[in-house]
């Protein structure tokens, strides 16, 4: 074997060490310490599941409350990311990027932008009200499964938007052109070529709302009762607020145990690898002509809108008003919060805390989920590599995050890696959250690189670095982007915000927001909301960078 | 090109992430606690240079994290003081041994209705009650009596008023429901009307059961936000003060303080098993019985202290009240049940 062989191979087997250190060292350890008592192994968590029909139930209701959420995000995705592959109109990048920002907001927030919207008091109510002169608000929604699929939308529209654009962009137009010469339209263009042809995309987004929606947490606590509960919420129950920590490993296990099943059925369904159709996305984007289309764009922009941003403005409005009035005080009270104690800190430090996390996972996600997505989908690796590694990697997304805490508390405490209070142990749980979303967003990429481009380039003379860089990379560069920004957003957003240990001085946004919402006040109220408003707005100047980088680095191909 | 810039950017920020960490000749005591402590630069800067201890403070989520981490680390401690246990969760704590036992001669300013520990694991700090808080405008403009016992909020004039935490996420939810168990006793088949039986009722009567303090409060409270449409709130003693409105001269809210309607929670701190500094580590726990520390406790942490000649704040002595008569459970009784009754109001309230 040659010595580049040797290093290509040993370069991929880096995530899989960050994984097994970062991640099933802590989950083995915590699922050891709380099923084995002295040696002898611990029924109890199981017996309890298989006797009580409330864990039966709660399993069943979160598999069907994911499962509608999985349809609803994907049924109003598609149609949107079909506008945004095929027309060119102002603004589409810019939107395309906003789109993410619900990622970002802590639940809590985000539950306060639905009340505050659609709440019994919120201002779509108030206007019906004062409209049809009722006496009672007409929308009621709280608690019930549809604010919850609603907010489940929110949150995971942009992950199948995202994806499913930027896999279509560089899919070639011929085969649909060449189906509409030979009079094919319509429902039968969608059903025959578009949906196989983005199959491999559509997948992946699912298998990743599938799974936030399924370990869902905040939302269904904060917005549903308590009939809705998930197993996420189970397994926090037990471990946190209980300790029973044989029946929160039992519970964790069934949770990761349900999730690859999951994976097994996606690999099964994905095993069809992409065709390569790459083409450059200039030619398939022109602005709408007939009139159908301009309607079918519009309708496509409104949903999204009102969907997606209503709520955000609505919160912003609300750190911005003031018993009706316009003032600034909420976001001037931020700058004053350093009211000499010792843990208050600047809004300032706190994005720049920030964005040190943020930046970090960010980075660590790129590079080792590049390298996994490598591993699985590079050409010529045997099949039982992208079903066994695959799915691997997806386990953090399914692991509860407390059940990931404890895991560090407990085996991360020796030295050389007592990272329990290190300013690292929270880049690193952000990375290992993050990956999945840059392998999900480059695999289909990847798979769909055509063989003879490499041929052609190694027999021009390029050596196989200067040949990815040139070709391969600018050729995966939309998933890359894609993966890096949903890394940064999940680090910016509230991912395990209260559940690692922290500096006084190490406060992240999400932290800062927490903490004033632990305050009664109406001013410490509004100053969360300004606070979460920044945070918006810190991440679509991110955003926004992030695509340039993109849009002016590397050219299309 | 760009991305080579990208790169480079990535590389910057992970070697300005690798922090120096500076080191100091005197003895740095590390203080695990919870999200809601805080204290004034002024009074710490006090004891740093009063006793060469630097104090290094981390915070490891809310009060039941905290005491989880601390169990799970037992023996290997994060720090070397503890502060943020409280008496609902404090058999936990003490059944894992986590703490080395010391008695602060300070303690002599201590009521002994906050040593709970005789063998002196824990030292109390702090301690603030779970009240009902009402809006107080609500109650005048619709002539609604003030609720005086928990049994009065099963009345159907207290229908759909009421919001309330849960106790399996939530501390003052928790607190509440020990109160609901403390006045209507367990579930037996001697006892004719349980707390749970009290609880079916509340739940027949339209009260709001919120995720957590912050929900309830803020998004359900009519005082807390403008999206509110509940008068009456789980909350603590001590949050009216900050409803306080200069036009009007008054907290727009207040607590009931009705015998038996609030849960006393009591905050204690412990020196952690495995400390290499168990002398400096009693030096911070007298300095947290001591005045300084005390008269700060209320305006940093919104709960009251446990020494008896600490003065209050003046808002705080005019608008929070200090039920004479709160609620109280053993807390040996509230560890060994907790758990049972948690799951049991859950599958109450489901019903």
């Amino acid at each position: 074997m040659r010595l580049s062989t040797l290093l290509w191979y040993g370069l991929m087997l880096v995530p899989l060490a960050f994984l097994l250190i970062f991640f099933f060292y802590p989950l083995t350890s915590i699922f050891t310490f709380s099923l084995f008592d002295d040696g002898r192994f611990d029924l109890s968590g199981f017996i309890t599941l298989a006797t009580r029909p409330l864990y039966i139930e709660t399993l069943l209701r979160t598999i069907w409350q994911a499962t509608l959420s999985t349809i609803f995000t994907i049924g109003l995705a598609l149609p949107a990311s079909y506008v945004f592959t095929r027309y060119q109109f102002i603004g589409k990048s810019l939107l395309l990027s906003l789109s993410t920002l619900p990622f970002v907001l802590p639940t809590v927030v985000v539950a306060t932008a639905f009340t505050a919207l659609i709440g019994p008091r919120g201002l779509v109510n108030e206007w019906l009200m004062a409209i049809f002169s009722l006496e009672d608000a007409p929308i009621d929604l709280q608690g019930t499964l549809t604010i919850i699929l609603i907010v489940h939308v929110f949150y995971n529209y942009a992950i199948a938007l995202r994806m499913i654009t930027s896999y279509w962009a560089n899919q070639s137009t011929n085969i649909e052109s060449a189906a509409q010469v030979l009079g094919a339209s319509g429902w039968r263009l969608w059903w025959s070529i578009r949906l196989p042809m983005l199959r491999p995309a559509i997948l992946a987004a699912s298998i990743l709302v599938f799974i936030f929606t399924f370990t869902s947490f905040g939302v269904v606590l904060i917005l549903g009762d308590l009939s809705f509960i998930t197993l996420e919420v189970q397994i926090f129950y037990q471990a946190r607020s209980i300790f029973n920590l044989p029946l929160a490993a039992a519970l964790s296990l069934v949770q990761i145990g349900s999730m690859l099943l999951m994976m097994v059925l996606y690999t099964w369904l994905q095993r069809r690898i992409a065709t390569s159709n790459l083409q450059s996305s200039r030619q398939t984007a022109r602005p709408p002509q007939t009139s159908r289309e301009k309607i079918f764009l519009a309708v496509n922009l409104v949903v999204m809108i009102i969907l997606l941003f209503t709520p955000l403005l609505a919160l912003v409005a609300r750190s911005l008003f003031q018993d009706g009035a316009f003032t600034l005080s909420y976001y001037s009270g931020l700058s004053t919060l350093d009211d000499g104690s010792v843990l208050a800190i600047s809004p300032f430090d706190a994005t720049l805390n920030s964005f040190r996390v943020a930046l970090t996972a960010t980075g660590f996600a790129l590079v080792l989920g590049l390298m996994t997505a490598y591993l699985i989908g590079g050409r010529n690796r045997p099949r039982w590599i992208s079903q066994v590694i695959d799915p691997l990697f997806m386990l953090p997304l399914a692991t509860s995050a407390v059940t990931l805490g404890f895991g560090f508390t407990i085996a991360l405490d020796e030295p050389p890696l007592d990272l329990r209070a290190s300013w690292w142990i929270i880049p690193i749980a952000h990375t290992l959250v993050a990956i999945p979303f840059v392998v999900r967003s480059v695999l289909p990429a990847i798979r769909a690189i055509p063989h003879n481009i490499q041929e052609a380039s190694s027999v021009l003379g390029a050596s196989p670095l200067r040949q990815w860089w040139l070709i391969e990379l600018p050729l995966i560069s939309r998933g890359l982007i894609v993966g890096a920004t949903f890394a940064f957003t999940i680090s910016m957003g509230e991912f395990g915000a209260s559940l690692f240990v922290v500096r006084g001085d190490s406060a992240t946004m999400p932290l800062v927001i927490y903490r004033l919402l632990g305050e009664p006040g109406l001013n410490n109220y509004g100053q969360a909301l300004a606070m979460s408003s920044l945070l918006m707005l810190v991440c679509a100047v991110s955003f926004i960078a992030i695509e340039r980088i993109r849009s002016a680095g590397i050219g299309e191909f | 090109m760009r991305l080579r810039t990208l790169i480079l950017v990535f590389l910057f920020v992970l070697s300005t992430s690798i922090s120096t960490i500076a080191q100091d000749d005197g003895v740095t005591i590390t203080l695990v606690t919870h999200d809601s402590f805080n204290m004034s630069e002024e009074v710490i800067e006090a004891f740093q240079e009063e006793t060469g201890i630097t104090l290094d403070i981390l915070r490891a989520g809310d009060a039941g994290q905290v005491v989880n981490q601390s169990v799970l680390s037992a023996g290997n401690p994060l720090g070397d003081v503890l502060f943020g246990v409280d008496n609902t969760f404090l058999s936990r704590a003490l059944n894992a041994e986590i703490f080395i036992p010391y008695e602060s001669p300070l303690l002599e300013n201590v009521s002994e209705e906050f040593i709970l520990d005789e063998d002196f694991n824990v030292t109390p700090i702090d301690y603030g009650d779970v009240c009902l808080n009402y809006d107080v405008a609500y109650f005048e403009d619709n002539d609604i009596p003030v609720p005086e016992s928990l049994a009065d909020l099963t009345d159907e004039v207290y229908s759909g008023l009421l919001v309330v935490e849960n106790p399996a996420t939530s501390s003052p939810g928790l607190a509440f429901l020990l109160a609901t168990v403390a006045e209507f006793g367990e579930a037996s088949d001697d006892n004719e009307y349980s707390y749970l039986d009290y609880w079916s009722d509340l739940v027949a009567n339209d009260t709001l059961i919120a995720e957590d303090w912050s929900t309830a409060y803020f998004g359900n409270f009519t005082q807390g936000s403008e999206d509110g449409t509940y008068p009456l709130v789980v909350s603590y003693a001590s949050s009216p003060p900050f409803t306080y409105n200069e036009e009007l001269d008054m907290a727009t809210t207040e607590s009931i303080v009705a015998a038996g309607t609030c849960f006393r929670q009591i905050e204690f701190a412990g020196i952690l098993d495995g400390t290499e500094h168990e002398a400096e580590a009693q030096q911070v726990i007298d300095w947290m019985l001591s005045l300084e520390f005390q008269e700060a406790v209320p305006d940093q942490m919104f709960v009251f202290p446990v020494h008896v000649d600490a003065e209050l704040p003046e808002l705080f002595a005019t608008y929070a009240q200090i039920p004479d008569e709160p609620a109280t459970l053993d807390y040996a009784t509230i560890e060994e049940n907790r758990d049972q009754w948690i799951q049991d109001w859950l599958e109450t309230v489901l019903d």
